[in-house]
């Protein structure tokens, strides 16, 4: 499948700002699933920092502007060929070892309600796939998809008390009870098409991968109740929803920000 | 009592050697002259602003740091094998953070946890994969030694961020120059003053390769606030270059920049006496105001060095702390000079069941506790004491771990019935760059109250000037 991204996010200050640093993770993960056609990542009048492949295998870009500024945007837009491995990430090249992702973040700690979750839900599996798998599943039964009652800074504990989320959540939720049962486990940020069949996801996406020894780095969107496929696009992943943002950026000043995102994930005519 | 510990300047009724002539010193010392001495150093301490402040202690930080007039004097002999022992030591501990931040062959070949490592808050996702300047993490490693016999030395622990107190050990030099000259000239004391110059070139040593000319080097401060500002000052004063606060630096097109009158000046190696999660807002604490945003950016890029790396710390925690010997054998191939004291940890049952036992006889202390503060001195503290403390490390087994109660070593002191011996410890200061380099001395940290094992700062210790004879 062939999807086309286009995704702009702008922030808006009430009053003109000192200049702005960005740290960006918008580039597409390199790995069997996915084949970069073209790709495209601009901020206006920014001026480009430095850029490097992280431990994870995340590319990340560096961009600065200076100030007087009331406005800071960010374009993205390409093209990215992908096949569907059923949330396996096969070749993708990191020096983290799966380990490192043992570690809990506040969102991702798990209370009595996400340990008894996982407890359960791992009890009979007859593999460390079939326990990943089983895992997704009570969270997305735990967890309704309902845009509006979460925010940015909602825990798995949380979510999980209120019964309904966003994919914010599930993932969090996921990861913490991955963790419960000693399982290495991520957040992921990416872009989803969106398709007739599929629930109406924003096309800005985030999901789990749990490492399964054997097979390796195993995504799985308990926000779907699916793998992910070839509409899925992968940028970078963290230990949470912050570690994994792909855009972190700060502006220097006093003004109020407000923010605009819009993305559209398309497929494109083969 | 006193006989049980190793006392430096006396063996029995015999002087030893380094001491011989501080013997007559101190002999021909009327008292009227020594109060007066002791009131001209502080005063000399007073004016020179040298307030206190060692890595993580606390305090208040305008209050003095007793000084003790009377010097900790160390052989050439002795130093010898100190200074190979704590250069040996710098060596591993940095082989071990290139390591873990790369492939982590200690771990797959079973020596060192895994869990330790990869679970250790101070552990830095961010920066796996990236290589520093020369491999070098840690390029200030404060090791604290404490003697137990003439050629017994442990080391209680490293410090691989950013350990403090090397201005004192300057400036007790100094002073002790400036009140006793003739001493100096009985005796044959190497310098310690090409410490700043050694540390500049070591800084300058690790300059990012797209580093053009002469490299920039500048400390970086979290500010005046902060109990060890006035050593940041000092030593950028020393060294001749640039004391910053993180407003005074930001980034663009992949370098660091300073903003000075004559317009921003590239910097190619920050010098950095704050801690990982203050450095950038947009890769650790997104609430610091400390640091410079998309300062990691460009350090992973290759565009500036951060000394110590960012990640340094999870070498140098207690925990990890009981495998140093390991690293010395796996990544150096030889049997380390200066022994571990031997630890138990009490996160291990087996362990755990030892130290509930022995409790009165054990040194326990919090595995991230620093500056003496939370710690059990078994046989110094009373029944109520150690009962209270049972029950906290039972709750948190896994918090803490326990030593054996050293028979720290003692050296004469200044003290108000005259002199007698106070216990002391020793934290040199190592220098890792292109080469590794140890200046002859360090801080000596002694125990003022009589009996006392702990020479923290904090807890009533002071500072001596530390010599080493020249042969």
């Amino acid at each position: 499948m062939i999807l086309t991204v286009s995704h702009a996010t702008t922030y808006r200050y009430s009053a003109p700002m000192r200049g702005a640093v960005q740290s960006l993770r918008l580039f597409p993960a390199r790995f069997e699933g996915q084949n970069v056609l073209d790709w495209q990542v601009e901020v206006p009048s920014g001026i480009r920092g430095g850029s490097f492949r992280d431990g994870a295998g995340d590319k990340i870009e560096g961009w600065s502007l200076r100030g007087p500024i009331t406005e800071v945007s960010v374009h993205v837009s390409g093209r990215v060929e992908t096949q569907d491995l059923h949330g396996v990430l096969r070749g993708h090249r990191e020096v983290v070892p799966a380990a490192a992702y043992l570690r809990t973040s506040p969102p991702t700690e798990a209370d009595a309600a996400l340990s008894d979750l996982a407890v359960a839900a791992g009890a009979g599996a007859q593999d460390l796939l079939d326990r990943a798998h089983r895992l997704a599943a009570a969270v997305t039964a735990a967890i309704v998809y309902r845009p509006g009652v979460t925010h940015e800074h909602t825990t798995a504990a949380e979510a999980l008390a209120l019964g309904e989320g966003v994919c914010q959540d599930h993932a969090h939720a996921l990861i913490a009870a991955a963790h419960v049962l000693d399982m290495p486990a991520r957040y992921v940020s990416g872009y989803l098409f969106s398709d007739a069949q599929g629930a109406a996801h924003e096309a800005a996406h985030a999901w789990a991968e749990l490492w399964v020894e054997g097979l390796g780095w195993v995504g799985f969107d308990a926000a779907n109740a699916c793998c992910p496929d070839a509409r899925y696009i992968r940028l970078g992943s963290g230990f949470d929803a912050r570690d994994a943002a792909p855009i972190r950026g700060l502006a220097l000043g006093e003004g109020l920000e407000s923010l605009d995102v819009a993305v559209a994930v398309g497929q494109a005519q083969q | 009592m006193a006989t049980e510990y190793f006392n430096e300047m006396y063996h029995g009724d015999q002087v030893r050697p380094p001491y011989a002539r501080l013997e007559d010193w101190m002999r021909a010392m009327p008292a009227e002259f020594r109060a007066m001495k002791q009131a001209e150093a502080e005063a000399l301490f007073r004016r020179i602003g040298i307030t206190f402040a060692v890595y993580g202690e606390g305090g208040d930080p305008d209050r003095l740091i007793p000084f003790d007039m009377f010097p900790r004097v160390f052989t050439q002999s002795e130093w010898r094998r100190l200074e190979r022992g704590i250069k040996q030591r710098a060596r591993a501990l940095n082989a071990f953070l290139l390591d873990v931040y790369g492939r982590g062959e200690i771990i797959r070949a079973g020596r060192v946890p895994a869990r330790l490592v990869y679970q250790n808050a101070a552990y830095e996702r961010a920066v796996a994969g990236f290589t520093p300047p020369r491999g070098v993490y840690s390029h200030i490693v404060g090791i604290d030694l404490v003697r137990t016999g003439p050629d017994d030395f442990f080391v209680l622990e490293d410090n691989c961020r950013t350990p403090s107190g090397v201005s004192y050990m300057l400036e007790n030099r100094e002073i002790m120059m400036r009140m006793f000259p003739a001493l100096f000239r009985e005796n044959r004391i190497e310098p310690v003053d090409g410490y700043p110059g050694l540390l500049r070139r070591t800084l300058a040593s690790v300059a990012p390769a797209k580093c053009e000319g002469e490299p920039v080097v500048a400390i970086l401060t979290p500010g005046h606030f902060n109990s060890a500002y006035y050593e940041h000052s000092f030593l950028a004063d020393l060294m001749g270059v640039e004391l910053v606060e993180g407003a005074d630096l930001f980034v663009e097109g992949g370098f660091v920049w300073m903003r000075t009158t004559e317009g921003p000046k590239r910097v190619d190696v920050i010098y950095r006496r704050i801690d990982d999660a203050y450095l950038d807002p947009l890769c650790f604490r997104p609430d610091s105001m400390l640091g410079v945003p998309g300062l990691m950016d460009v350090y992973r890029s290759g565009g500036v060095t951060i000394a110590s790396a960012p990640g340094a710390g999870v070498a140098d925690d207690k925990a990890i702390y009981t495998f140093v010997p390991e690293m010395i054998r796996f990544y150096l191939g030889e049997e380390p000079v200066l022994l571990n004291v031997p630890t138990w940890q009490c996160a291990k049952a087996d362990d755990l069941n030892y130290v509930l036992d022995q409790l009165s006889e054990l040194v326990v202390k919090e595995v991230h506790g620093s500056g003496g503060y939370g710690m059990l001195v078994g046989p110094r503290a009373s029944k109520a004491q150690i009962e209270a403390f049972r029950a906290r490390l039972v709750a948190n087994p896994a918090g803490y771990i326990a030593q054996p109660t050293l028979a720290l070593s003692t050296t004469p002191t200044f003290v108000n019935e005259g002199i007698a011996p106070r216990h002391v410890d020793l934290r040199p200061y190592c220098l890792v760059g292109e080469r590794i380099e140890l200046v002859p001395g360090g801080l000596t940290r002694v125990a003022l109250t009589e009996g006392s094992l702990v020479v923290n700062s904090s807890q009533g210790g002071g500072v001596k000037d530390t010599w080493v004879l020249a042969e």
